[in-house]
């Protein structure tokens, strides 16, 4: 846990002593003074912007015209702080790619709060704090929000969605079932960090590594490549949970399409990869919360790995494979013997194993 | 990793396959007894690798496969009791009981916990000294040690809240079993290799003469699998049938005698019931005397189970390697790993699950013209 | 049931209970019970299994075994090593069949098998 989350009490005037009183008590939800206090001393200094200094019931802003995206996402992750980040980076980074995935430029998030009684202050320091500067790193604004309390015993310490929303571009035309033969597939990077991150701290598996999530807003990233190839661009998808595997699955499906991957060319660091032997787990089922995979014209492919390399967050960049007419809707791997394995979608949570 | 990726290496493994295609001449059957290696075979394409008359059966190395369905229903009442914290390998999570898994259990509110090692159930059991702390201790030899390991601690620490639910199976009988039966096809067999880090392989050359078969040591990765293979097809065509160590770097004769000493101390030998096989006598081991106090089944005097099997199961057949997994009328209609009606469908290791993940059930047509364009 | 990975023994300890030791496995480390190894010390490598490690690699063998290997056939390629930061090695062949004669399921497409590469036996 951060220690740079403990919030200055120093300007708080509730009745009730709050620094005598760390943590989110059943009243911090009702609405009333504890929950303003929040707002004022804790949630507004974070996210500070016009549209949230209104305080309405609602956040007015102006988007511009044409099509809009939307997405929403719950993050309940355990532990709240791992390698890497916390549960705020991922709140905000989570649904900023969501939007930006479909093509669309993230502008405006919602944030939503289910805290536990009981759950340190300072812990939701450090998260809101981790969540504002995600957002400014994002380029978006966290417009509106609302918190709950439920009873000790009735949470996980700390749940929070949010919503985003964007101007898809013009001329911009992405989706899951957009995929065509003859697509070169790409990823922005390596994968099974983030999962393996989780991993490393988690009660019961825990082990020590430099391993740390590589969750990130890819929407800077995402735009780089839109300028460059635009149209080119027929499918963007963030693998997140069930990996690469399950991501590739669902467009192999919704565009009724087959995938086939090289082994070798996926690329894994090697730390995650050891990870992965420990605990018998497939690192491209693992997830990940800061990568992108792009279906993309053959024509335009070397171009678009071009620039995914120069940006920071694509470094690792590679093709992985191409889309094909044959056996539609399988994603199917050639290995490093040269051989052919289908990789299935994922059923539930990929568990360790021993044997 | 040093020490795994080098056995790895695709051109290696191709030189090492154009070797079997050089010296098999004829057709032959070779059993890869550990369920390890068969998820390595079939994820690695080893069987896919090698001249059409060399068939892999795969046998019933899968602990998790062969456990037998009345324990598990055991595992699962335990599990399901409020003052028990209920630790398992993650493989057992989601092997059917007769009603339900342990995963479901977990969601009806059952403290069901994955570790990595049963020392962490002990751990558990320092700290939670209000609740019974059951580890449900499954495994071939390989994994007996650590059990046994963890049993000994708790009673050298005093912990009374710590119980091993035990279900432990062994190699060489299953072996005697498999070519004692009368439909058997099997001409060689891979012996597993960590199975043999613990217990050497000196139980082997018995076998290999009573039965007339080759027996090869054999490690996991590809190149091992391949360079196992090779030996056993090489003793094969010569009509040789002696005990090979083709994973010297881990496998030696007498095997581990610490571990053995301790396994002695922990355990003694029993009959088994293995899940689709039906019981082979003194092929397993439970808790002796001296841990009696920390078998969870003595503890927890379940009583009342009432087990049933799917009856469109076929996971002996597939266990004794009578059948491929897909010559089951059930395999990918009625039972897949969303819904699988054995447990061979849901351990990551058993046979039906490697073939339908890595898609075995495709015919060779049209696996051959998914044909893979290499991405540059 | 086998799933052992092996890994560089680091640091050796005695918790009280058990001989216990930091293992490496690629950058990834673990407490491990060493019980069962008497004879190992730092610096060797070991294979574990859920936590214990059940014996000391022997690498002269194992060197000894991937020499063996290598030498099955008449190429040369490169080994991957842990230094790599990627885990996957590059340019697997195109067939699975060695002397390409046959399909990717390695069904034989022809009658006999000769081995069209001439690579000594």
């Amino acid at each position: 846990m951060p220690d740079n989350g403990t919030p200055d009490f120093s300007n708080w005037i509730c009745p009730l002593p709050l620094r005598d009183y760390p943590t989110i008590v059943m009243g911090h939800g009702g609405g009333g003074k504890l929950g303003n206090e929040l707002v004022e001393h804790l949630f507004l200094p974070a996210f500070r912007n016009p549209a949230l200094e209104n305080l309405g019931d609602a956040a007015v802003f102006e988007i511009g015209s044409g099509r809009l995206a939307m997405s929403t996402d719950s993050f309940v992750v355990q532990p709240l702080f791992f390698p890497g980040g916390s549960i705020g980076e991922l709140a905000v980074n989570g649904t900023v790619n969501d939007v930006a995935v479909s093509g669309a430029d993230p502008k405006y998030l919602s944030a939503s709060f289910i805290l536990e009684e009981g759950f340190p202050l300072a812990q939701l320091a450090a998260v809101v704090n981790a969540m504002a500067e995600a957002a400014a790193k994002a380029g978006v604004r966290i417009v509106t929000g609302d918190t709950k309390v439920v009873e000790r015993g009735h949470g996980d310490g700390c749940y929070i969605n949010t919503a985003g929303v964007g101007l898809i571009r013009q001329g911009i035309s992405v989706g899951p079932n957009r995929a065509q033969v003859g697509d070169v597939v790409l990823v922005s990077g390596t994968i099974g960090d983030h999962g393996m991150a989780i991993m490393s701290v988690r009660e019961g598996l825990e082990f020590e590594s430099q391993i740390r999530s590589d969750c990130a807003a890819l929407n800077g990233m995402i735009a780089d490549v839109l300028d460059a190839v635009g149209t080119s661009v027929h499918t963007m998808r963030d693998p997140t949970r069930g990996g690469l595997a399950s991501t590739l699955n669902e467009i192999a499906t919704a565009s009724n399409i087959g995938i086939e991957i090289d082994e070798s060319k996926v690329r894994v660091r090697s730390e995650v990869q050891s990870a992965c032997e420990l605990l018998g787990l497939d690192p491209v089922y693992v997830a990940n919360e800061g990568k992108a995979v792009f279906f993309i014209a053959a024509d335009a492919a070397d171009r678009a790995l071009k620039v995914l390399r120069n940006h920071p967050l694509g470094r690792d960049a590679a093709r992985i494979g191409v889309v094909t007419a044959q056996h539609p809707r399988m994603l199917v791997a050639r290995t490093q013997m040269g051989s052919n394995r289908v990789i299935a979608t994922q059923i539930g949570e990929q568990l360790p194993r021993i044997c | 990793m040093k020490y795994l990726n080098e056995f790895r290496n695709g051109e290696i493994a191709q030189r090492m396959a154009r070797e079997i295609w050089q010296v098999a001449t004829r057709p032959w059957k070779i059993m890869e007894v550990c369920g390890g290696q068969t998820h390595s075979i079939i994820r690695n394409g080893i069987d896919q690798m090698l001249p059409p008359g060399i068939e892999m059966i795969h046998g019933p190395g899968c602990p998790v496969c062969v456990t037998p369905l009345a324990l598990i229903d055991k595992a699962l009442a335990i599990a399901a009791q409020p003052s028990v914290i209920f630790c398992s390998f993650g493989d057992m999570l989601r092997v059917p009981g007769t009603d339900a898994d342990l995963f479901q259990i977990k969601g009806r509110g059952g403290d069901v916990r994955v570790v990595y090692s049963p020392l962490d159930a002990v751990e558990l059991a320092v700290k939670h000294p209000d609740k019974q702390v059951v580890f449900f201790g499954v495994g071939f030899e390989t994994t007996a040690p650590a059990n046994a390991m963890s049993v000994h601690l708790a009673k050298r620490r005093g912990l009374e809240n710590f119980s091993l639910l035990v279900s432990h199976v062994l190699v060489p009988p299953a072996i005697e079993a498999i070519m004692s039966s009368p439909e058997n096809q099997v001409q060689a067999f891979l012996a597993a290799g960590h199975v043999c880090s613990v217990m050497g392989f000196w139980e082997y050359p018995p076998l290999a003469d009573q039965f007339q078969i080759p027996i090869v040591v054999t490690g996991f990765e590809p190149l091992d699998l391949l360079d196992g293979i090779r030996r056993a097809v090489i003793q094969l065509e010569k009509g040789e049938h002696h005990v090979e160590n083709a994973y010297e770097r881990i496998v030696t004769y007498a095997g581990n005698l610490e571990a053995q000493r301790l396994l002695a101390e922990v355990f003694e030998i029993t009959d088994r019931s293995w899940r689709g096989i039906g019981v082979i006598p003194r092929s397993g081991w439970r808790l002796n005397d001296n841990y009696r106090d920390f078998d969870a089944e003595e503890r927890f005097q379940i009583r009342g189970i009432h087990t049933e099997e799917s009856p469109l199961c076929k996971s002996g057949d597939v266990l004794r390697g009578a059948i491929k997994p897909a010559e089951c009328p059930a395999f990918a209609k009625q039972c897949t790993p969303r819904h699988p009606l054995g447990a061979t469908m849901v351990s990551s290791e058993g046979a039906c699950a490697a073939y339908f993940n890595y898609g075995r059930f495709l015919s060779a047509d049209e696996l051959a013209s998914a044909g893979v364009a290499h991405a540059r | 049931m086998c799933l052992a990975i092996p890994g560089k023994v680091e640091q050796i300890t005695a918790d009280g209970h058990v001989r216990m030791g930091r293992v490496n496995f690629g950058g990834v480390v673990k407490n491990v019970c060493l019980d069962y190894v008497p004879e190992i010390v730092v610096g060797d490598y070991t294979i574990v299994h859920v936590g214990f490690a059940l014996t000391k690699i022997d690498e002269q063998s194992a060197l000894e075994t991937l020499d063996l290997f290598r030498k099955m056939g008449a190429l040369d390629e490169e080994l991957a090593t842990e230094e790599e930061a990627f885990a996957r090695a590059a340019n697997a062949p195109q067939s699975a069949c060695p002397d390409g004669s046959c399909d990717l399921t390695g069904k034989n497409l022809r009658a006999s098998t000769p081995d069209k590469s001439g690579s000594a036996q």
